[in-house]
């Protein structure tokens, strides 16, 4: 039985050793805004935050966790950078299919967080892990610009 | 309507139903009175428009929505004519229906690009419909004449007496009104206040919030998780599976067979996966073990010479190229190439002794529907398909193997069985776009003029397995007369022919255009190779021969000149240009690619110049020529589908390339301002990317690029 | 990503056994007494140990049925062979003596002399006690008919009477005698390193007769594509700069920080056999390492700290895009690992090392690593991926995480894809 800080909320979760976060989240606390892309960790669709770090929650097994608290993109609400980046994404309409963005989304509140005012190199060293196979690159990094302030 | 319109969505318009009865009831009086016997359900004047006597306004939307914004445009169509904002609606996906059945596709299908030339008129008809009715309905009550009444963002105003009424308040007297005999007056365009403007999308909420239900999403009470293994190779099948270890491990519940595929299920997936790797599986692979890509490739190239049937003729082009001053020959080659949408495949079905259900994102819901009647025995209208958001669709979901596979599995069980197929079974099981060999031969005249074209196109003809019918008499394949027989440009002869060759261990299928797509790489390359025999400009080579089309000339200069063609540029650095007319819309493209010593190519920046008729939704036409430009920039610098042994194998990401954000161009997109009726937009930067880019690579370096992908095994 | 070699594993053990009992209480046709419930599970200990299972189960084969390619430069491809029980195409057959021999002789039933490919130059080194215990634990696993392919091996190699003459010359005649001057943890070490774990097979040289070089022991060599570095105490080439925590984890777990992760066939000795030893017998090997002789080799190490990493300015190359692109999302510019400590690759050798010879492999590859936590994985990275591009990443990596300028070249990524063909 492990104990996951998500969100905030503790969950008791009763999985094998293996299972990555991924699938703790999606099918065992039903949370489906992470998605599932590839599996091996090179598309950035399951982008959560550990630690306030952006991991691909396919690739880490749940049992490796711990204590360090998850968010998820349901768990922007309320977040001052969350909410600033999504209102950047909407005001611009980034999303196509939206399937990537929840991924692009994390990886972008992460970048902000850890870094106020990226340059344009600095939001594609921290972007270019997440595919987007609709394209919606030019818009992502506008959006991250204008949620960073120096648009 | 120009003859590139002869597309196979064109072609398909015997093949389903009917525009206009599509849009509005079958019977419109007795059904908007049937639903409303008790006076308080709500008015659904016609199968896209629900008003609730509360006041909540629904929009159905006939077509599926898969990232190209056709949610935000369908709604903008019936909203400009209802007198409603967007911020006033909701919206709903339509179940599979009759009504919702295209001439475009002859189905109910979300593809080729159509969505919005099906329903820029039959949606705007729907709304005015309910518009009419509902002044009716508010006028009766006034006892003053209708039109002295006005609708306006959810009211109906009687100016004379200052009295209005909100349209829930008169969606119940409406609902009882027969429906107007005549299509009620459509707005002056002049006068949209939506139509024409930017607007947000309707989607992209719940999608930023991730709220947004993808079908892999999908949630039913008492549900289970499966994963499937078919046969690698195609046509194979199962001979045997040894579940022991498999069913030992935590978390399985069921391993369950088809003829030619297994499934594990388990609580979640995890535990369903782990037990598909627990498996020990022996196919009977069958005829195709053998396939390799090398086979499909020299099959093509095979048939450059024999027989062929004649597709499309203009002139005597042999005449013409046999008398010109200079004759040139070039041989392309296109590779198989895999949809690889961000959301893998998945189907969630429940089967119960009389109903089926179905939640699944498809671009032919019918279809599914159908399949899943044949395969339970149940009839049509007890299998309910429950179309979901798809996270990117681009033709592989105008395919529906998946749900028959889904059905077959889940028809076993008593539970709710949601499959997901691994990104590496997505990929390896995809429906491939077919590889293509074309030959073209080229005349010049001694001024450097462009006599005529002999042209063999060499591949599969994917609508004679998507549509039969829809095969032209003859056995060509129309979508691949697009671009082909029917470019911008006026040319004095042309000799078109299709041999058609099917690839053997693959299913090839719609691919983000197939014949745009395929066709605009080899004309458009063409045409460079023939300019620079020439000696004359690419750009001007090309703008010499669009005096027939006014409209392909204006998106040619105004790309010219926001790229700034002809200033110098620095070394390494080429510009190349494509010009096409396909799927009803003109695009002209510049690109700017740098290339390395050791082969690296960068696009640095992409200016489009479009003409895509009345633009509903402006943002999002130049959202699209982004994604589709990035879309056909993977395809052409770097994916490529082989086989070896049967197998397909590219099985993930690592193995077939996407283009990322450090790798994708700035991009430019100028809108024409048009009043000509809409043409497709989804699929057209797609179709622009390879040869402009192989262009400006020619440029770069000083050789041409007959081979996709450009930076592939083979370049 | 979950190890279906794993789950097949365990059940084999399970099954092992489940039919060791059966046996037992059937008081069946081995007499099976209580001492060999003892014998059977330190046979099955000392497998792990010896790492029978890896080479002797093709990839995505059946454990211990056989069947594995290995391919020798010059001489040609050797099959590994069934060690199940079955009676024809396995050891069902063998008497204890001809195991005995064939594990530390190179000689199998019917005068037929092995292929040092099997270590039995190093198994040579163990006790017949143990060896005949490995027996008695192969003895309870399934029989499964499988015949391996034949070898194919090139003149003069293909006369058996060489490898007899070979033996002769090479072969250490006699188990390790504990040396009474050193701690009981050292003998044990030496045992578990020199013997058993057979580790100078890998990471020391050969000299011209295929032979391992004595005078180099444990400087590092290439074997199979892959160098297996140097495990001498030298600092600047070997482990000398290694913390005994350090060398522990890494022998146990596949990864130390600083050091980075097991790739290739050391993560594959890691997965199959190193996890399972006790942390005793870690600690031995590691006491008995530090006492090799100090061998300084080319390749040195190189350590730049993951704050010096992630400082770097953005490097806008072809290597350093790809690398952004599509191995950042694991291994991060400061190559601390995102999800997984195993991904953590600041301070690894395969970076210092300028040809990148296993970071090549890894890349073209992939590799594989189990874990307590299930398997961790590195993707290979295909032909989408052109030679050249594989050759800046390389490059691109070298130079990032060690400060040194690398020499990949395109030609060394074919290389590495079409494997060393046979000359
Ligand atoms: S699903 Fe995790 S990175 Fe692709
Ligand atoms: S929006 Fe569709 S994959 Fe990114």
């Amino acid at each position: 039985m492990l104990t996951l800080q998500i969100n905030g909320v503790a969950h008791q979760v009763d999985v094998p050793d293996d299972m990555p976060l991924l699938w703790v989240l999606r099918d065992v606390l039903g949370m489906p805004g992470t998605k599932f892309g590839c599996g091996i960790a090179e598309c950035g669709a399951c982008t959560v935050h550990v630690d306030g770090k952006p991991v691909r929650s396919c690739s880490l097994p749940a049992s490796l966790v711990g204590a360090r608290p998850v968010t998820t993109i349901e768990g922007l609400a309320g977040d001052l950078v969350g909410e600033g980046v999504q209102k950047a994404w909407l005001d611009i309409d980034v999303v196509q299919c939206g399937y990537c963005q929840t991924g692009q989304i994390m990886s972008a509140v992460a970048l902000l967080k850890a870094n106020p005012h990226p340059t344009d190199d600095d939001i594609d060293q921290a972007m270019s892990g997440n595919i987007c196979r609709c394209g919606t690159y030019r818009r992502i990094r506008a959006a991250i610009r204008n949620a960073a302030g120096v648009a | 309507m120009p003859v590139a319109m002869l597309s196979r969505r064109g072609a398909l318009a015997g093949a389903g139903g009917l525009l206009l009865a599509a849009m509005l009831p079958r019977a419109p009086a007795r059904g908007a009175m049937r639903i409303v016997e008790d006076q308080t359900g709500p008015f659904a004047p016609n199968a896209f428009v629900r008003i609730a006597v509360d006041g909540a306004i629904t929009l159905i939307l006939p077509n599926v929505e898969m990232g190209q914004g056709i949610y935000t445009g369908e709604a903008m169509l019936i909203a400009e004519e209802l007198a409603v904002g967007l911020d006033q609606i909701q919206i709903e996906a339509a179940p599979p229906g009759d009504p919702y059945i295209t001439k475009e596709l002859g189905t109910q299908a979300t593809g080729g690009s159509t969505s919005t030339i099906a329903t820029w008129t039959g949606l705007r008809q729907a709304g005015a419909a309910a518009r009419t009715l509902l002044i009716q309905a508010a006028a009766a009550r006034w006892s003053v004449g209708p039109e002295t009444c006005q609708a306006e963002a959810g009211v109906i105003r009687h100016a004379a007496s200052g009295r209005s009424l909100s349209y829930g308040e008169v969606a119940a007297a409406a609902a009882l009104l027969p429906a107007p005999a005549a299509p009620a007056p459509l707005r002056d365009p002049a006068m949209f206040r939506l139509i024409g403007t930017s607007q947000h999308r309707l989607d992209s909420p719940a999608k930023v919030a991730g709220t947004a239900i993808f079908g892999i999403d999908v949630q039913v009470p008492g549900m289970l998780v499966g994963t499937v293994a078919a046969c690698p190779v195609l046509g194979g099948i199962l001979t045997h599976v040894d579940a022991v270890a498999a069913r030992k491990v935590p978390g399985v519940r069921d391993v369950l067979t088809i003829g030619n595929a297994v499934c594990v299920v388990g609580d979640h997936f995890w535990a369903a996966r782990k037990g598909l790797e627990a498996l020990s599986i022996t196919w009977d692979e069958g005829v195709n073990a053998a396939v390799t890509t090398a086979t499909i490739y020299r099959q093509l190239h095979d048939a450059l010479d024999g027989p062929a049937i004649v597709a499309h003729t203009k002139g005597d082009a042999k005449a013409a190229i046999a008398s010109a001053a200079t004759r040139i020959e070039a041989t392309y080659q296109q590779p198989l190439l895999a949809h690889a949408p961000m959301e893998p495949i998945n189907c969630t079905v429940q089967v119960g002794p009389d109903r089926c259900d179905i939640w699944v994102g498809s671009q032919v819901p019918l279809r599914a529907r159908d399949a899943a009647a044949g395969i339970t025995g149940l009839a049509r209208d007890q299998v309910h398909v429950h179309n979901q958001y798809i996270g990117g669709g681009f033709g592989r979901r105008l395919e529906h193997e998946y749900v028959i596979q889904a059905v077959q599995f889940a028809r076993q069980v008593s539970y709710p069985l949601k499959i997901i197929w691994s990104r590496e079974e997505d990929l390896t099981l995809d429906r491939f776009r077919p590889a293509y060999v074309d030959r073209l031969v080229g005349g010049l005249d001694r001024d450097g003029n462009l006599v005529g074209i002999e042209h063999r196109i060499v591949g599969p003809a994917v609508v004679a397995r998507w549509a039969p019918e829809a095969l032209l008499p003859n056995g060509v394949d129309d979508d691949l007369l697009v671009a082909t027989a029917v470019t911008p440009y006026a040319i004095p002869a042309t000799f078109l022919e299709y041999a058609r060759r099917e690839a053997p261990g693959v299913v090839t299928a719609w691919w983000r255009g197939v014949g745009g797509t395929r066709g605009v790489f080899v004309v458009e390359s063409f045409i460079d190779e023939l300019a620079a025999q020439a000696g004359v400009d690419p750009v001007a080579f090309r703008r010499k021969m669009t005096g027939d089309s006014p409209r392909a000339r204006a998106v040619l200069d105004l790309a010219a000149d926001k790229a700034n063609w002809g200033a110098p540029l620095p070394p390494h650095v080429g510009r190349g240009v494509a010009l096409q007319y396909v799927f009803g819309s003109y695009l002209a493209t510049v690109m700017e690619v740098e290339m390395s010593d050791t082969g690296t190519v960068r696009v640095r920046r992409a200016i489009v110049a479009v003409d895509c008729g009345r633009v509903v939704n402006p943002d999002q036409v130049v959202s699209q020529i982004e994604g589709g430009l990035i879309f056909g920039l993977s395809a052409a610098l770097y994916n490529e589908v082989t086989l070896q042994g049967g197998r397909v194998q590219e099985d993930n990401f690592n193995s077939y390339r996407i283009l990322r954000m450090n790798e994708s161009p700035m991009i430019d997109v100028h809108l024409v301002d048009s009043t000509e009726d809409p043409g497709g937009i989804g699929e057209t930067g797609t179709a622009a990317a390879a040869a402009a880019l192989a262009n400006a690579m020619a440029a770069a370096s000083g050789r041409r690029y007959r081979t996709l992908p450009l930076m592939g095994r083979q370049a | 990503m979950s190890p279906p070699i794993e789950s097949r594993r365990r059940d084999v053990r399970r099954i092992a056994c489940l039919s060791f009992f059966a046996v037992a209480a059937l008081g069946g046709m081995r007499g099976a007494r209580a001492a060999d419930t003892d014998l059977v599970a330190r046979g099955a200990y000392l497998e792990r140990a010896a790492d029978c299972e890896v080479c002797h189960t093709r990839p995505g084969g059946t454990p211990f049925a056989g069947g594995r390619a290995f391919v020798l430069p010059g001489i040609g491809t050797i099959y590994s062979s069934n060690i199940t029980p079955d009676r024809e195409t396995g050891i069902g057959t063998y008497t204890d003596a001809q195991f005995v021999s064939a594990v530390q002789a190179g000689v199998a039933p019917g005068w037929k002399h092995l292929y040092p490919v099997m270590p039995y130059p190093s198994y040579a080194r163990m006790t017949a006690d143990d060896v005949r215990a490995i027996r008695a634990y192969l003895d309870t696993l399934r029989p499964v008919r499988a015949r391996a392919p034949a070898n194919a091996v090139r003149f003069p190699y293909s006369f058996r009477p060489v490898m007899i003459a070979w033996n002769l010359i090479n072969l250490p005649s006699a188990p390790l005698a504990d040396d009474p001057g050193q701690s009981a943890d050292w003998n044990r070490g030496r045992y578990l390193v020199e013997a058993a774990g057979h580790c100078a097979e890998c990471h020391s040289p050969r000299n011209i007769m295929q032979a391992t070089s004595s005078a180099h022991s444990y400087a590092g060599a290439v074997t199979g594509g892959w160098r297996a570095y140097n495990l001498s105490p030298d600092p600047d080439s070997g482990i000398g700069a290694w913390s005994d925590t350090q060398l522990a984890a890494y022998l146990s777990s596949g990864h130390a920080d600083g050091h980075g992760t097991a790739a290739g066939p050391m993560a594959e000795v890691v997965s199959h056999s190193l996890r399972y030893l006790t942390a005793r017998d870690i600690s031995a090997m590691v006491t008995y390492l530090r006492t090799l002789p100090a061998r300084p080799s080319d390749e040195t190490v190189a350590n730049v700290p993951p704050d010096t990493l992630a400082a770097a300015g953005s490097n806008r190359t072809n290597g350093g895009e790809l690398f952004a692109g599509a191995c950042g999302g694991c291994h991060l510019k400061d190559g601390q690992g995102r999800q997984v400590d195993v991904a953590a690759l600041w301070g690894a050798r395969s970076l210092g090392e300028t040809q990148g010879r296993n970071l090549v492999k890894v890349l073209v590859e992939g590799s594989r690593l189990d874990t307590p936590q299930g398997a961790m994985t590195m993707p290979a990275f295909g032909p989408e991926y052109r030679d050249q591009d594989i050759a800046d990443i390389a490059n691109y990596a070298i130079g990032h995480f060690s400060h040194r300028i690398g020499h990949v070249t395109a030609g060394d990524v074919a290389t590495a894809r079409d494997g060393e063909p046979p000359s």
